[in-house]
């Protein structure tokens, strides 16, 4: 009977696309990389061709697939972040926005001049990037410490809440300057705080110049870069912030090494038994409130990270940085690769952030360089073309508000993939939680031990 | 009835660690637990001795699963004590008493459903260096950590083996009948390496020969000197394979002696035949 039912269940497994054979022969992070490139792919020839069809030079390109990869790479770390608090452990965190601003406040307060108007405690940057995230993993640890007790939905409206009143602390005016222990501190209230040093320039520069305060003097790798970039017409600016994307894909590729040896090894095992049973869980003696709390200490202080060197590289950090509706791009990214998989993730970063964020103007811009469209201003005048059965007029509109309506965009994207493809463009993936590829297992032939079952029965 | 029910909790009392020289491996004293204005277990007590087989029964509602809930910590109960090999362990989290050696299976088989039988069964293992998460993460602490997990695999087939499991080691565990789940846990429960197992109905929903296929196995581990309670409903599995019945009926305790002796006892005849509610 036994036999029986295995035979029926190894057969049905068959027809369960990449169930067990995902990759062949080839190891998991090859597999994950092939995903990669291939959204990447994907992204940079549609922004090649409406680049050109936009009618952009080659360092209008250029600067575009910078800016489109700066994007993807920064929100693949907060989306990395989120999949082992979400994908991996089951805790439903939306209060991302709260702990990126921690993490950006931090470092700012801590690298910001103690002359400034602001008065910060002028550390370096490399002091302040970890004193950023140990701090967003402290203020996960308080948030965990009550809400851990909860079931996923009332602990979901605790990290909301959490990170709104995070936002509205740095926000108040009662903390626009104040003292701790003797020394001047302030969050700058509704300006934010401006006089901390540029995590983009610093970085960049410090990578590029053996001067970085100049900037001149580059090392030879910097030259080679700006000999490079003459070829191309590019200038310096743009070299500089090239360097920066590529710190951040560094990050990216730690976090993912880092997360991925998280998930596949018994810690991850624990997670994801957690997210699946948690009293089954601790049943089987596995002190879940810790591994819980530490998971969620990670996740946090990776959101920090991503807060420091995305929100707040621009030299500025502000309250409206950090909205909730940043949390909701993260899910939306996680959506679209699937929760579960980090490779899922990347990809889904990649994807919503060109195809979804910054591709609608680039389409814009193709589209006006391509016809004439009239200029259509509301939505009225549009409905109205339409019903007129002028389409360009209706069409006109939606190159105008284009920036507008790829809100839109993201619901109806959303709506589509939870009918078409719940988990996500790459499908159901089930990564095995192991420190070995458990899928590459087999029974070993133990001829002894069918001798031993033999004579019990 | 409660007249007889004191005089029993007596008895048992009287037969405690130290009168016969055993040490019971698990004490369990005037435990109660209410629900609302429900007294579901009503200061119940008794001794489950070291390497033995006890069959705990009682008609719906007789506070069977509520006991199971307050000795493996899912309930805290409202008074009493249990104690566990020697240490009061009354109020403790299910996974400290797991840490202990008390483990215990589910009524409604809780497999962790979008993992493999694999990945069921390596959760197990108590004590595994990867559980602390810079061990799993740093590069050179690692490899003990994959050297162990190949350790562990290696056990865990030789286990899926024994309860004909392995052909379905890759199969996400959802995807099992309801007998392979109950096998699943229990044998998952075993490679936590316990004293003694707590089975809630593990017959419940098993196919007559998956059936024996378990019974044969918890023989098997009883003869290894492992310890079981288990709640049944299915009288045949209580008498035949039981070596001492506890009877529970209203949240208490109805009547405790061997199987022969219970099958005799009006009591325990009536309060299943409904005589009196």
């Amino acid at each position: 009977m036994t036999a029986d039912d295995g035979g029926r269940l190894s057969s049905l497994a068959k027809y369960v696309p990449g169930f067990l054979t995902a990759s062949d022969d080839r190891p998991r992070w090859l597999d994950d990389l092939r995903l990669i490139l291939l959204a990447t792919a994907v992204v940079y020839l549609t922004f090649i061709l409406l680049g050109l069809i936009g009618g952009l030079s080659i360092n209008g390109i250029t600067r575009e697939l910078q800016a489109v990869t700066l994007l993807s790479a920064s929100i693949a770390l907060v989306v990395l972040a989120l999949n082992l608090h979400w994908g991996y452990t089951g805790l439903f965190n939306i209060g991302i926005a709260g702990f990126m601003a921690v993490g950006a406040y931090t470092t700012a307060m801590v690298t910001a001049s103690p002359d400034a108007r602001i008065p910060g405690l002028g550390l370096s940057l490399w002091i302040g990037i970890p004193a950023g995230m140990i701090a967003a993993a402290l203020v996960g640890f308080i948030v965990a410490l009550p809400a851990l007790r909860l079931r996923a939905d009332y602990f979901a409206i605790v990290t909301l809440a959490a990170a709104e009143v995070i936002r509205r602390l740095y926000n108040s005016s009662s903390l626009d300057q104040f003292e701790l222990f003797g020394i001047a501190l302030g969050t700058g209230s509704g300006r934010g705080i401006r006089d901390f040093p540029n995590i983009r320039n610093t970085v960049s520069r410090h990578i590029l110049y053996a001067d970085p305060g100049g900037p001149s003097d580059p090392y030879p790798w910097g030259q080679l870069l700006f000999t490079i970039g003459e070829e191309f017409d590019l200038i310096a600016f743009v070299i500089e912030r090239i360097v920066y994307t590529l710190f951040i894909i560094v990050l990216v590729i730690l976090v993912f090494v880092l997360l991925t040896r998280t998930a596949n090894s018994p810690f991850g095992r624990i997670l994801k038994a957690i997210r699946e049973d948690e009293l089954a869980t601790k049943s089987l003696g596995k002190n879940t409130n810790r591994v819980k709390i530490k998971a969620f200490m990670l996740g946090c202080a990776i959101m920090g990270l991503a807060g420091i060197v995305w929100q707040g590289s621009r030299g500025n950090v502000t309250p409206d940085l950090f909205m909730p509706i940043i949390t909701f791009y993260i899910f939306i990214a996680l959506i679209i690769g699937g929760s579960g998989s980090n490779a899922g993730g990347v990809v889904g970063a990649v994807l919503f952030a060109g195809l979804l964020f910054d591709g609608p103007p680039m389409v814009e811009r193709a589209v006006n360089n391509l016809v004439d469209l009239p200029r259509t201003n509301t939505m009225n005048d549009a409905l109205i073309g339409l019903a007129n059965l002028d389409p360009e007029v209706f069409f006109g509109y939606v190159m105008v508000q284009m920036s507008s309506l790829r809100f839109m965009l993201f619901g109806i994207v959303l709506i589509l993939l939870m009918i078409y493809r719940p988990d996500g463009v790459l499908g159901h993936r089930n990564e095995p939680a192991a420190a070995i590829d458990l899928r590459k297992q087999q029974a070993p032939d133990h001829e002894e031990t069918n001798e031993v079952d033999e004579t019990d029965e | 009835m409660k007249q007889m029910s004191d005089q029993l909790d007596l008895t048992v009392d009287g037969e405690g660690s130290t009168a016969d020289g055993r040490n019971a491996l698990l004490e369990i004293r005037n435990l109660r637990k209410r629900f609302g204005g429900i007294d579901a277990v009503d200061g119940i007590g008794f001794d489950i001795e070291p390497a033995t087989i006890t069959g705990l029964i009682g008609p719906n509602g007789a506070g069977k699963s509520t006991t199971f809930n307050l000795i493996t910590g899912v309930y805290r109960p409202d008074g009493g004590t249990v104690r566990f090999a020697g240490e009061d362990v009354t109020g403790f989290r299910p996974n400290q008493l797991a840490k202990r050696g008390l483990v215990r299976t589910f009524q409604i088989t809780r497999e962790l459903n979008e993992m493999t039988v694999l990945e069921n069964m390596l959760l197990a293992f108590k004590g595994q260096l990867g559980e602390q998460l810079y061990r799993s993460v740093l590069p050179v602490l690692r490899r003990e950590v994959v050297e162990q997990e190949h350790e562990l695999l290696a056990s865990v087939w030789e286990i899926l083996e024994l309860f004909e499991l392995d052909h379905l080691a890759h199969e996400e565990a959802g995807t099992l009948s309801g007998g392979q789940r109950k096998l699943l846990e229990l044998s998952r429960a075993l490679l936590t390496n316990p004293e003694m197992l707590l089975l809630d109905e593990p017959m419940a929903g098993v196919n007559p020969s998956l059936e024996q296929h378990l019974l044969e196995r918890i023989h098997e581990l009883h003869g290894e000197g492992y310890t079981f309670l288990l709640v049944e409903h299915d009288m045949n599995v209580i008498m035949e394979h039981c070596e001492r019945v506890i009877v529970m009926h209203q949240g208490q305790i109805l009547a405790d002696g061997s199987p022969a002796e219970i099958q005799q006892n009006e009591a325990v005849i009536e309060a299943y035949l409904g005589g009196e509610v």
